[in-house]
């Protein structure tokens, strides 16, 4: 069911890219992460359609989540403008989040961009005694959210497209230097198309599972106009399936990256 | 519902409760909206649109947003006309709704053989679609010409055991035309208006935004067309007629009871407000109450002009 829950806080954490605090008990509840929620941007503007955005944290005592979202366009503009006590339409939490083995002792999460909200729950719930995280950022004054991710993973690199921060150069390269010094149980991928299909192919060379989360354009958000689809596995055969249902997160091998 | 207020209608054959259905290809088979209400509220369901044979659909992106509408460019993925009686049906006949099932071809032959076989399943109506913009072979083809639809209609006529329901493309110059051909080869209603053939394209990369370039606009953007040919197509036949496109709430479907629909179909704006279905049903019945109107059939063709 969507509904209306209070937002009580609202920040921008560097120019185009705020972070919503909402009041849900039955969200922070119930959210695993890797999990998305469907909001309503309002009518403003013709603006139709909700916006697909990951849960990028929870907290479960005080019954509150967080998302945080880039401007692209009018929806996401429209949500910028919200603040601490607006109410905000929103339906969730759909979908499938990423898979947490208690056996694993080392996980690495690799996230790009925007794809690196929903890795820092799985952080926080994964019980792995080494965690490391692996953000890439365009520039210098996009990188956001350190200290949150530092806090809740063993190590934290960085690297920036242009090296005006961290590392220079892809999450992918920095991701094959440390699988040579230590190999690791489990490796999640959230970010641009080209770096999980890179990432995967990391992942298959070293031999080790992972999941990625894909982005696709939305309807409904639940499963039933079939809009929202990425080419998966089936046998022998290939099919198009639902990324708001079946995913946002599947496991690597399942995904067909054209 | 509100004690003197009936909102049963009859559609070809076809009784319905309420004049509220689900439009096909934006209700799935209704799995995924039965967790948000209860099903029993619905007048009906037109399933996601079935070939004879299972079908992957278009390649992503499959949606695009456009100023009070939507482009979408599925291409009726579907698990064939054989999974959905097995595994569909019987989810479906849990709820006390009409199932309506859309039927695609891309030959004459294969909108017989569905038709042949949806006779004998447990369904209330078959909705033939002769209006898909997102295929290229058949479908659109054949409901873009009155001989056409002509000779699919009274073709699958001989096999159909259900009431026949025949959905109009309005990819067309003259829909009353088309829908006065559905009405002589022996269609028991007729549904309007399929999504009108658009396109969208990103500036900045010179691509379009759909992965199949071109694909059907639907939401409120389309509803004054779909106003007007709904209105022409109800005083051209005299079969009953469904309406739909852009219909958001109540008072959208009440006017396309005046301008001559029997019932509506409502797809588009569930993705943004899932409940859009129950409320229509609840707005209806408040209009009819305060405008004294006993039945909803009062309404249709109302318009005064
Ligand atoms: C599972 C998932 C999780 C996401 N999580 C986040 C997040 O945590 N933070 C964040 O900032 N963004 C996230 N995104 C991307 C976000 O949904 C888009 O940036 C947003 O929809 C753009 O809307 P707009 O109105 O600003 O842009 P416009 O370009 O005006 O949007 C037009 C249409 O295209 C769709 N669209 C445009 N870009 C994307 C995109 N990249 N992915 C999906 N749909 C798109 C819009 O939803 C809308 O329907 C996520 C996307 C998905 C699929
Ligand atoms: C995503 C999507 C899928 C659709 N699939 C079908 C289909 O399989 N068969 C069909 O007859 N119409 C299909 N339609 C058209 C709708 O049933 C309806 O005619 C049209 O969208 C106009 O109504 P609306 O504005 O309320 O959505 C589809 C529409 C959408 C948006
Ligand atoms: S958005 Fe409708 S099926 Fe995924």
């Amino acid at each position: 069911m969507s509904t209306n829950y209070k937002i009580i806080k609202a920040e921008f954490l560097n120019a185009d890219t705020f972070k919503l605090t909402v009041q849900s008990e039955k969200i922070s509840q119930k959210a695993r992460p890797g999990q998305m929620v469907h909001i309503k941007c309002g009518d403003e503007g013709g603006v139709l359609l909700r916006r697909p955005i990951s849960i990028c944290s929870v907290d479960r005592e005080k019954g509150t989540f967080d998302i945080v979202i880039q401007i692209r366009g009018k929806g996401t503009k429209i949500l910028s403008k919200y603040r601490a006590g607006d109410m905000i339409d929103i339906l969730g939490p759909l979908g499938q989040g990423f898979s947490i083995y208690p056996k694993h002792k080392k996980i690495i999460v690799i996230g790009g961009g925007i794809g690196i909200f929903p890795l820092l729950q799985l952080l926080k719930d994964h019980p792995a005694e080494n965690k490391k995280a692996i953000l890439g950022f365009r520039n210098k004054s996009c990188v956001i959210l350190e200290e949150e991710f530092r806090k809740e993973c063993n190590e934290l690199l960085i690297s920036t497209d242009d090296g005006s921060y961290g590392e220079k150069g892809f999450v992918t390269d920095i991701l094959k230097k440390e699988l040579d010094k230590e190999p690791a149980d489990m490796l999640f991928f959230c970010g641009p198309l080209p770096m999980m299909k890179l990432g995967v192919g990391i992942a298959n060379e070293y031999n080790i599972p992972c999941e990625v989360s894909m982005e696709q354009r939305m309807g409904c958000g639940i499963g039933a106009c079939l809009t929202c689809v990425c080419k998966t596995k089936n046998g022998d055969d290939w099919e198009y399936t639902q990324v708001c249902k079946r995913g946002p997160v599947f496991s690597g091998d399942k995904v067909i990256f054209e | 519902m509100r004690g003197n207020i009936n909102l049963k209608v009859n559609i070809g054959g076809l009784e319905l409760k309420n004049p509220v259905i689900a439009a096909s290809g934006c209700f799935g088979f209704g799995r995924e909206y039965s967790r948000f209400f209860d099903l029993n509220r619905l007048g009906g369901i037109a399933v996601k649109g079935l070939t004879l044979l299972p079908r992957k659909g278009n390649p992503p992106p499959r949606i695009a947003e456009t100023p009070s509408g939507i482009l979408n460019s599925v291409g009726l993925q579907n698990p064939g006309v054989h999974a959905f009686i097995e595994k569909e049906i019987p989810f479906l006949r849990k709820f006390d709704t009409s199932i309506i099932v859309n039927a695609s071809g891309s030959t004459v032959e294969e909108y017989e053989k569905m038709v042949e076989i949806l006779s004998d399943a447990d369904v209330d109506a078959i909705e033939l679609n002769l209006s898909c913009p997102n295929v290229k072979e058949g479908c659109l083809s054949f409901g873009s010409s009155p001989h056409r639809v002509r000779e699919v209609v009274s073709r699958v006529k001989k096999y159909a055991k259900k009431p026949l329901i025949v959905k109009l493309s309005p990819n067309v110059t003259d829909i009353a035309e088309i829908a006065k051909a559905a009405e002589e080869a022996g269609a028991d209603s007729v549904s309007l208006i399929n999504t009108i053939l658009g396109m969208a394209i990103n500036a900045k990369t010179r691509r379009p935004i759909l992965g199949n370039v071109t694909g059907g606009l639907s939401g409120p953007a389309i509803k004054p067309v779909a106003l007007r040919m709904v209105y022409e197509v109800s005083k051209a036949v005299s079969i009953p007629v469904i309406g739909m496109g852009g219909i958001t709430n109540g008072t959208d479907a009440v006017e396309f009871f005046l301008a001559g629909a029997t019932a509506v179909m409502i797809g588009t704006a569930g993705f943004a407000n899932p409940m859009v279905w129950v409320e229509t049903i609840e707005v209806i019945e408040a209009y009819m109450a305060e405008n004294s109107v006993n039945s909803v059939t009062d309404l249709i063709g109302g318009l005064i002009v």
